[in-house]
């Protein structure tokens, strides 16, 4: 069987779901030469009607995809960098996610936004090598980050059955990942997984970062037992899962890739304090505070949650209490 | 398409004018809580649009946006009732007045943020078309939102991809407070020209002549024709917001205010019916807005516990604040 590409993994998924409900169409820039990979094959298979080349406008493609949804259209747009999603926070956040109330419940607004290629790219540099998860986390906007070639198909197909918009970030980190995906199934959203069980430390992995978990999580085998709990959707937060997690282990480690300061592994940890006793203070790998990301790739690594850190952050908890 | 229809025009201009009244003196009595952004002065631009409009076609607005609401078809009582944050609002007294929307009506929305409504009629529009549908929209918004980012590449869009999408302009002259020759460079039709779409200017003030325009332009649009731009030449009457009312800014002098409320579009479009006819409509609004009155006040207040009702349309709840 050949192994799948997570890149390869969301055409898939797009092109399922294009063929599966008619009412599914892309937009976004360069998306017809699949200048990011991930559209590859499609404008071929369905059209320019169904594969939009976008002019450099993002605010008002990404409003035009809420008025389609408001019509009854699905549209995925493809943001070819994160820091997109900054210019079309307000589009997003002020329109897409607040007309469903706004119009009590007259309408639904389902737009995904897909994002391949978030996070450091290596070399991008200050403005393209953000990971702005978290922001839509905290306006509640639905928010996944997939990390494996089965996840980024079965979620990002459930992201664009919803109803309500959701942004798919792709981890740059995670697109080359390759893995046997002999089920192609939607990915339930706000469900998380426990990646590998453990029995001393819950750590909590974003993205990319659960393959760095599970590294660490090996190399600390003979010391520490370390259960990896990849959320795969940030918001809505599979909160049960979690805790049943922890519940168990009675520690708790989380490193993402955002930064630190009202970042999601905040959100984590604050959550688990509130309900579940811990057998030490719980800590978290993140970005620095305000980080902006350098160009030189020794500092650009430097700012990223890297397996040193995750190490002394799972030491330092069981060295505790 | 409707012909010309000046009873109805006049109508439609009438019941803008008398539920704004109306809405102020609910303003003051304190049954509106946040105060509205008063249409007085413009209604002859919602109602000559509408007035070429089917109820199929879409339509976007902005916060000063009740005159178009109404013009589309909208139920006065059900909108009044939005106004009053009710539950038998038009949204159920989740929106209110900047929000108000009626699908039913094909009205997608009014918008409080300056220039985003007509990049989401465009996407309206062209995912209706797509599917077949043979309906055109028509987006409103004021001077000031010809020199917001998002407007201009809504215009960009529709034109290279043709939606027939009728961009219209209330030039009322006033942005909340800055005057239209203190913000916009070259001219508002000219924005139209730099994007190959055709404009037209028109007197706001005459419903006729804005009902004219527009039904040509979307007699072009169907014809497929592409976006159009129609620039209305307007004045609001009254205050950018009713807590004008209270605070009493300085800048508009009074003598231009006078001379514009001498260009009444509701005595302009008034003016061309026998006298009979016009009391008979003036009389049939006040019934139907006394009605509305009595329909709003009597509409139940939301209960708190449903505060979160309707956000996610997928039927996600979200996790509450206390505790």
């Amino acid at each position: 069987m050949p192994r799948l590409s997570y890149r390869r993994a969301l055409t898939r998924a797009l092109a399922d779901e294009m063929t599966r409900d008619e009412s599914v169409f892309l937009l976004g820039e360069d998306i017809r030469v699949a200048a990011a990979g991930v559209t590859t094959g499609l404008l071929k298979r369905f059209g320019p009607d169904r594969v939009l080349d976008t002019p450099l406008s993002e605010q008002a493609f990404t409003s035009f995809a809420t008025g389609a949804a408001l019509a009854g259209a699905r549209p995925v747009i493809e943001f070819q960098i994160p820091s997109l999603l900054f210019l079309v926070f307000e589009q997003i956040v002020n329109h897409a996610h607040k007309f469903p109330l706004m119009t009590g419940g007259q309408c639904a607004v389902p737009v995904t936004y897909l994002v391949p290629g978030s996070g450091s790219r290596t070399g991008w540099a200050g403005q393209h090598s953000d990971h702005p998860y978290s922001l839509f986390a905290h306006v509640g906007v639905t928010t996944v980050v997939p990390a494996t070639p089965a996840d980024a198909y079965g979620l990002l197909v459930s992201a664009i059955r919803c109803d309500d918009p959701v942004v798919v970030f792709a981890p740059a980190g995670a697109l080359d990942v390759r893995a046997d995906v002999t089920d192609f199934a939607p990915v339930p959203l706000g469900r998380g997984v426990v990646r590998r069980p453990g029995t001393d430390v819950t750590v909590v992995a974003v993205g990319h970062l659960v393959h760095d978990a599970l590294a660490v999580a090996d190399e600390l085998a003979g010391q520490v037992s370390v259960e990896v709990f990849d959320p795969r959707t940030l918001y809505p937060f599979d909160w049960d899962g979690l805790l049943d997690s922890v519940s168990r282990t009675g520690r708790l480690v989380v490193v993402d890739d955002s930064n630190r300061s009202c970042g999601i592994a905040g959100e984590i940890i604050a959550t688990v304090v509130e309900r579940v006793p811990l057998a030490a203070p719980p800590h978290r790998v993140t970005r620095p505070d305000g980080a902006v990301l350098p160009f030189a790739p020794a500092l650009d690594r430097a700012v990223q949650p890297g397996r040193d850190q995750l190490t002394a952050a799972i030491q330092l908890t069981c060295k505790d209490g | 398409m409707t012909g010309p229809d000046p009873v109805g025009l006049y109508r439609t201009v009438r019941l803008i004018r008398r539920f704004e009244e109306r809405a102020i003196e609910l303003v003051d009595a304190g049954e509106i809580v946040g105060g509205i952004h008063p249409y007085l002065g413009q209604e002859g631009v919602a109602a000559g649009v509408c007035a070429a409009l089917r109820v199929a076609d879409l339509v976007t607005g902005t916060h000063r946006g009740h005159g178009h609401v109404l013009a589309k078809g909208a139920d006065p009582a059900r909108m009044l009732a939005e106004l009053c944050g009710r539950v038998t609002g038009l949204n159920r007294g989740r929106g209110g007045s900047m929000h108000a929307a009626d699908f039913g009506v094909g009205v997608l929305g009014a918008n409080a943020i300056v220039g985003a409504a007509g990049a989401i009629l465009t996407g309206a529009v062209w995912a209706r078309r797509r599917r077949g549908d043979d309906v055109v929209g028509a987006t409103f918004f004021g001077d000031g939102a010809v020199n917001e980012g998002m407007l201009l590449e809504a215009f960009n869009l529709a034109a290279l991809w043709r939606v027939p999408v009728l961009f219209v302009c209330e030039n009322n002259g006033y942005a909340t407070t800055m005057p239209v020759e203190g913000a916009v460079a070259g001219t508002i039709a000219g924005r139209a020209a730099a994007f190959g779409m055709p404009a037209a200017t028109v007197d706001g003030q005459d419903p006729e002549k804005v009902r004219e325009v527009s039904a040509a332009a979307v007699a072009r649009m169907c014809a497929g024709g592409g976006p159009e731009l129609v620039e209305a030449r307007t004045y609001r009457f009254d205050a950018h917001h009713t807590f004008e009312h209270r605070v009493r800014l300085d800048y508009r002098p009074p003598e231009e205010v006078a001379a514009a409320r001498r260009r009444d579009p509701v005595l302009i479009q008034g003016d061309r019916l026998p006298a009979a006819v016009r009391a008979a409509i003036d009389a049939e609004v006040e019934a139907t807005l006394a009605a509305a009155v009595d329909f709003a006040l009597a509409g139940p207040a939301p209960d708190p516990a449903t505060a979160l009702d309707h956000l996610y349309a997928s039927g996600l709840t979200a996790r509450t604040g206390g505790g």
